[in-house]
């Protein structure tokens, strides 16, 4: 019974990673931009459900809207980055991870100068509440919830990426740069529209993340590591390693808890993702190239 | 020739103006300087430790490290631990253990009772532990962003760890409340003098150091590596081995900077260590100049002055400020203020050969 309990809780913890790092590997497995403000993304997000709350009042109404309002505020706030600032340095990656992270420390500001510096909560509305049980476990509705949301983004990223025109030109985008320009893609064009998204995706993720507690300026950071983590991990490009990565260090995190203390699972996963780096420098899954490596 | 003059002019005698210069200034700072700002300047050279080694490995060498504040704690919490033992007296229990803990000293802290131990652990250590993750990461060709990454993650999972031992790292407080250094009451102002002048020291020396690196044949490879690492590879080179030295050198300057920040400022804690102060490092060596010699010394320094000075009026101000540096000057003068005259220079050329 432990070990399901435990599997539920890498699951869990696994689809939160997910959510957290889906658009940060779309953004960086396509323009190579290190985006540190992802995080904030998700603080805003999370003050959307906030302030959706305060306005409509009723838990679930206002869940319902702020996802897709977290959607489109986060998706905002990365169209106006990558317009200002990032596609002036496509060709310095590493620079736009400083610059990226000026902006995290800007946003983190404002968050605690508008909403003030101690948490606030976002109720859940009632069908989250509880839990449902199988077999002698009690799974809490909220994380199941989770679940299903990160399992929804992922198929429709997927399609998105599969089976739309969009989804050709970012695939082609991502795969020869050059290439896909000389074909008439305009890369502009697509890589504002992929940073939308990825950062759209961020917001959704700080909506989910105002269901497991309360909210702070800081919100952002304390995930923003891990869904690196998850990015490297998983090789860049491509939905599925992000998958993988999020479920395996999410499982890996919980089992690692269970044995020892949460301090030191921390540094027993960084520790298995450096090791797995031994075996795969790439990452998990990775777009063949002819460059050297 | 006045030292003035020397430092208009080019070349080597302008490097051993400007270094004579700094070292004249730091020797004269006791002079004019109160004992509450002379310490604060002694806490601004050990920050500037760290920029040193971070202007060698990602000025020189293109490792863009997030983590330094790892190697910088291992510095100082070794320092701290070596001065609770030493405080406690032979066989005695540090304070806070007794608070927190069993009332026990853990066998990994034995060691740390004797002084010579102590520096040898403060020097090993960090340098192990770069060489051990450099090794891993740089061998397999794991680069660039990534490596940037990983440096990061190791400063969160060293802050995490830090706080959840509670018992045996002093957790959230840290370590603090020091009485002596080496036998030398940490409360006497004749002391605290002298820490300083140890400090400015090792930080002319590390300078030192960092030069005489950067002018070698390791220091040509480094540069090699960062702008062509295939062409390095082709022509016989180990550019994992190149980045490797670099980064265990910036490990160990960060380490020094941080056992001599513990008796200087009288605490260390996993605030003055984790990811935001590890990115924190940075700013002033984007600023001064990440590929100069005294830029990322002079950067940190100015950096750490303004942000004592505008945290003390504007509290919020400096969060601000910080972000805004980070977004103007890295997106906008990636040389930072020492490429300043070299850009107006480039400038007022084009436009004459434009007339």
């Amino acid at each position: 019974m432990d070990i399901i309990a435990q599997l539920f809780a890498g699951l869990s913890l696994g689809s939160v990673l997910l959510l957290a790092a889906l658009g940060l590997s779309l953004t960086f497995g396509q323009m190579g931009v290190i985006n540190m403000a992802h995080g904030e993304f998700m603080m805003a997000g999370a003050y959307t459900a906030f302030v959706v709350q305060g306005v409509v009042g009723d838990a679930g109404v206002s869940l319902l809207l702020a996802l897709p309002l977290g959607f489109v505020v986060g998706g905002l706030l990365g169209l106006l980055l990558e317009a200002t600032l990032i596609h002036r340095m496509y060709r310095r990656p590493l620079d736009t991870l400083l610059v990226t992270w000026g902006v995290a420390l800007v946003l983190q500001q404002v968050a605690r100068d508008v909403f003030g510096a101690p948490n606030v909560d976002v109720r859940a509305p009632a069908w989250l509440s509880g839990a449902v049980e199988i077999g002698g476990l009690a799974l809490p509705r909220t994380r199941l919830f989770i679940l299903a949301l990160a399992a929804v983004c992922v198929v429709a990223l997927a399609l998105a990426l599969r089976a739309t025109p969009l989804g050709r030109r970012i695939r082609a985008v991502v795969q020869n740069r050059d290439l896909a320009e000389a074909s008439g893609i305009s890369s502009r064009t697509t890589d504002r529209v992929t940073f939308f998204i990825g950062s759209g995706l961020a917001g959704i993720a700080g909506v989910a993340l105002t269901l497991l507690g309360s909210i702070g300026p800081t919100l952002g950071t304390n995930y923003i590591v891990d869904a690196f983590l998850v990015v490297v991990a998983g090789g860049i490009g491509q939905v599925k390693g992000t998958v993988i990565a999020a479920t395996a260090l999410g499982l890996m995190q919980a089992f690692f808890e269970y044995s020892t203390t949460a301090s030191v699972a921390k540094v027993l996963v960084f520790v298995a993702v450096v090791a797995f780096l031994q075996l795969r420098p790439q990452g998990l899954v990775s777009v063949r190239t002819r460059s050297l490596a | 020739m006045t030292v003035l003059s020397a430092l208009a002019r080019p070349g080597r005698t302008r490097t051993l103006a400007a270094y004579g210069l700094a070292a004249a200034l730091l020797l004269l700072a006791p002079t004019v300087l109160s004992p509450f700002r002379l310490d604060l300047l002694a806490k601004f050279l050990c920050l500037a430790m760290v920029a040193v080694g971070i202007g060698l490995a990602w000025g020189r060498g293109g490792l863009l490290t997030l983590g330094q504040g790892v190697y910088f704690g291992l510095g100082g919490y070794l320092m701290a631990m070596h001065l609770k033992l030493a405080d406690a007296g032979p066989g005695g229990v540090p304070d806070f253990m007794l608070l927190y803990g069993t009332g026990q000293v853990p066998g990994w802290w034995e060691p740390l009772r004797s002084p010579i131990a102590a520096i040898l652990l403060i020097l090993l250590v960090p340098a192990a532990l770069a060489a051990a993750l450099g090794w891993a990461v740089f061998t397999r060709r794991v680069r660039g962003a990534y490596f940037a990454i990983l440096s990061q993650a190791l400063a969160a999972a060293f802050t995490i760890l830090l706080i959840g031992q509670q018992q045996t790292t002093g957790g959230t407080n840290g370590l603090n409340g020091f009485r002596a250094f080496f036998g030398y009451d940490l409360a006497d102002p004749a002391n605290r003098l002298m820490l300083y002048f140890i400090a400015a020291a090792v930080l002319l020396g590390m300078v030192a150091v960092a030069h005489q690196l950067a002018t070698s044949r390791f220091g040509e490879l480094l540069v090699a590596v960062r702008d062509q690492e295939d062409r390095g590879r082709f022509l016989g080179y180990d550019p994992a081995l190149v980045k490797v030295v670099a980064y265990v050198v910036a490990a160990v300057m960060a380490a020094i900077g941080g056992a001599l920040f513990v008796p200087i400022v009288g605490i260390i804690s996993p605030a003055d260590v984790g990811v935001v102060p590890s990115i924190g490092f940075l700013i002033g060596v984007a600023i001064g100049g990440r590929a100069t010699l005294l830029g990322p010394v002079l950067g940190s320094i100015a950096v750490s002055w303004a942000q004592t000075s505008i945290s003390e009026q504007f509290p919020s101000g400096w969060i601000y400020f910080q972000g805004a540096l980070f977004i103007l000057v890295v997106a906008f003068l990636p040389g930072g203020l020492a490429s300043v005259a070299g850009v107006a220079r480039r400038r007022r050329t084009a436009e004459r050969s434009r007339a």
